[in-house]
């Protein structure tokens, strides 16, 4: 019992930065833009945060430093996507490319230093509750803002109005733009909200999950977030469920390690990109029903003609 | 105020100029950069780009590191020309030089001119079927492509990494996670005696002919084309989007596979970990920069070819991080794509005054 309860809280913690990354990417894509510059932004939060957070002594600091860093890559992004109208492939592919260069670059000065990262702060009542206290309740404050990001943005998108110009700008932006709704603006804020997430998700993993800065230390989880997007069909709450299920596939060789099963670390290392492309598969199997989900104009420029 | 008004027609000498001035502009910030940093961007620039290249040694080194990009890129030009977004370079290079490097280890001491054909066979085959797997998803299962590409390539990565520190690691190498060196057997001879340049390179301008072939004269170049820019037109066509699919992507792997092949059968002679700085990804670079056509491609590979050699250079020279490599390449992806906007757009230059004179009500109601 006490096992499984450290190996559930343990998949919630991995699973954390996904979470947050992907909630950003969900609202971009709602819009109808697709960044494929996570990665990229995930590495310069996490470098800017961690160096932010290392010399002002203090982790709100880094935090901030990493959400306005990823706000500012975002909006390179987006100043060639949706000004220039440019192929969002290359344009976030250039995005993730450059953050990881910029990344090691500026962080260079910085591998082998550590902090003091984020703690445990148990809520106090809720994490009494058996098992669900300990795994939901006695975890980071940065997990909680998690959950509180997931709730809010799934109440954005299917409360508010401000939602529902979301989504009608991502599905049909001349539609929304003959209805006088700004499509470029509302398209900024969107991959700019996805901008920060993803800066957010970075300084988790420099601040929270292992305090400290490696080149490439993101591997990958930027990209396993644009895969649970679809895995979630660009719902928040299955986001949710998706962002754990690959917690507990990225963890999963540490579990069978301390239950002494010997296999090598490096077969099990690949668990979470092979899970990533069996959920794809079955996720994507009928095209049609993958139609039916996806934004319709994600990935298509559009300029407004007037 | 600056606007953007759409070409009727797309400009052809934008086309080739945005390269040119998204170099110049590459340039440009990295002048301001050495200035930020207190260095002497002169200096710096100068130990970039002239100093690696400046003897024959260092041109030698260039085509080195131009074979595995070329190839790559040859490859990923197919597969880009029929918007099939294979960001999976990597992972087919990293798969090649493993395919490579298990045959090689088998035969150590074996003496005949048939071993090195069969170790790059094995090479091809394996980065083939790399790709094969991404083909398979992509017209049979409808996965996207980009996603799956980029997990086969960690995935890829970590099979290497499993192979040094497992089967293929040398017993009597101290520990290190490598293979033993290879026979000479199966090593590729020198292109240029007395520097480590070697075939590899003629692969890659081989492959750079052979996609201008196939794109200038063949119909199957044609059909990957038309599919690219009017999927509709293809299927009213009869073209089928399946069999070119798999097409593109076996040409992918098969290229790939060759340069990761090369890269253990050349210049390193053995299976390392760090087989591969990213060549895979900045080959895609190669790619954009040298507008999807052969010629573009041989340029564009030695110019990112360098780009490794600067920043090693830097390094030594002026005590910098290596990383300056990654950095530079992303700032020339950058500008490029933002240069890219000139070809279909062009900027004027509209005065406020004027515009508020014809302005309704209506408009300046929008405007507000």
């Amino acid at each position: 019992m006490e096992m499984l309860t450290n190996i559930l809280a343990a998949t919630v913690v991995a699973g954390t930065p996904l979470l947050l990354v992907a909630l950003g990417e969900l609202i971009c894509e709602r819009s109808g833009i697709l960044n494929l510059g996570q990665e990229g932004m995930m590495l310069m939060g996490a470098v800017a945060g961690f160096i932010a957070a290392l010399s002002s002594g203090s982790l709100l600091v880094g935090l901030i430093a990493a959400i306005a860093t990823g706000v500012a890559m975002s909006l390179f992004f987006g100043f060639m996507a949706i000004t220039l109208a440019a192929n969002q492939y290359a344009a976030g592919l250039a995005l993730t490319i450059f953050g990881t260069g910029l990344s090691a670059f500026v962080g260079s000065g910085f591998v082998g230093n550590s902090i003091e990262g984020f703690t445990r702060v148990a809520i106090p009542v809720l994490s009494d509750i058996p098992v669900i206290g300990r795994v939901l309740f006695d975890q980071d404050p940065l997990v909680y803002v998690s959950f509180i990001a997931c709730a809010g943005v799934a109440f954005f998108i299917s409360r508010t109005r401000g939602g529902l110009i979301l989504r009608a700008v991502g599905e049909d932006p001349d539609a929304a733009n003959a209805n006088g709704l700004k499509v470029q603006a509302v398209r900024y804020m969107a991959v700019a909200f996805g901008g920060g997430m993803a800066g957010l998700a970075g300084a988790y993993l420099s601040l929270a999950y292992t305090p400290m800065w490696t080149e490439n230390m993101t591997a990958g989880r930027g990209w396993i977030a644009l895969a649970l997007v679809v895995f979630a069909t660009w719902r928040p709450g299955r986001l949710l469920l998706g962002a754990y299920l690959f917690g507990a596939a990225s963890i999963l060789h540490l579990v069978l390690q301390g239950l002494g099963w010997n296999s090598p670390t490096e077969l099990l290392a690949m668990l979470p990109y092979v899970v990533t492309i069996l959920m794809l598969v079955l996720l994507s199997w009928d095209p049609a029903r993958t139609r039916l989900n996806t934004p319709l104009s994600l990935g298509q420029p559009y300029r407004p003609s007037h | 105020m600056l606007q953007l008004e759409r070409r009727p027609v797309d400009s052809a000498l934008m086309r080739w100029a945005s390269p040119v001035l998204a170099l110049v502009l590459t340039v440009i910030t990295g002048f301001v950069l050495f200035l930020a940093m207190g260095r002497d961007p002169v200096e710096g620039l100068r130990f970039f780009f002239i100093t690696p290249i400046s003897d024959v040694i260092g041109l030698a080194e260039l085509g080195l590191k131009m074979a595995p990009l070329l190839l790559c890129a040859a490859g990923l030009t197919v597969c880009y020309r029929a918007r099939l977004w294979n960001i999976g370079a990597e992972g087919h290079f990293l798969m090649g030089a493993l395919g490579a490097s298990v045959v090689a280890v088998q035969f150590l001491e074996a003496d005949g001119f048939w071993v090195l054909p069969l170790v790059l066979l094995a090479g091809v085959l394996a980065g083939v079927l790399w790709a094969a797997i991404a083909a398979g998803l992509k017209t049979h299962l409808h996965c996207n492509e980009i996603l799956t590409t980029i997990m086969l390539n960690y995935i890829a990565l970590n099979f290497l990494l499993y192979a040094v520190h497992g089967p293929l690691k040398d017993p009597y190498g101290f520990g290190f996670p490598q293979s033993v060196m290879f026979g000479d057997s199966s090593l590729l001879p020198a292109l240029i005696p007395g520097t480590r340049l070697h075939i590899g390179l003629a692969f890659g301008l081989l492959a750079a002919v052979a996609v201008w072939v196939m794109f200038a004269r063949s119909f199957v170049g044609f059909q990957l084309n038309v599919i690219g820019q009017d999927h509709r037109a293809a299927d009213f066509a009869g073209f089928s989007a399946r069999r070119l699919t798999w097409l593109a992507f076996l040409v992918g792997g098969a290229t790939a596979g060759l340069a990761g092949a090369s890269e253990v059968t050349g210049p390193i002679g053995q299976l390392v970990p760090q087989v591969s700085p990213g060549y895979g990804y900045t080959a895609i670079i190669v790619v954009f920069l040298g507008r999807m056509h052969a010629l573009g491609i041989i340029a564009a590979s030695a110019l990112l070819a360098l780009t490794f050699l600067g920043g090693e250079m830097l390094q030594i020279a002026m005590n910098m991080p290596k990383a300056v490599t990654g950095l530079f390449q992303g700032l020339l992806l950058f500008y490029l794509l933002t240069c890219d906007a000139l070809i279909h757009y062009r900027i004027r230059f509209r005065h406020r005054a004027r515009e508020s004179k014809v302005m309704t009500p209506s408009t300046a109601a929008g405007e507000a």
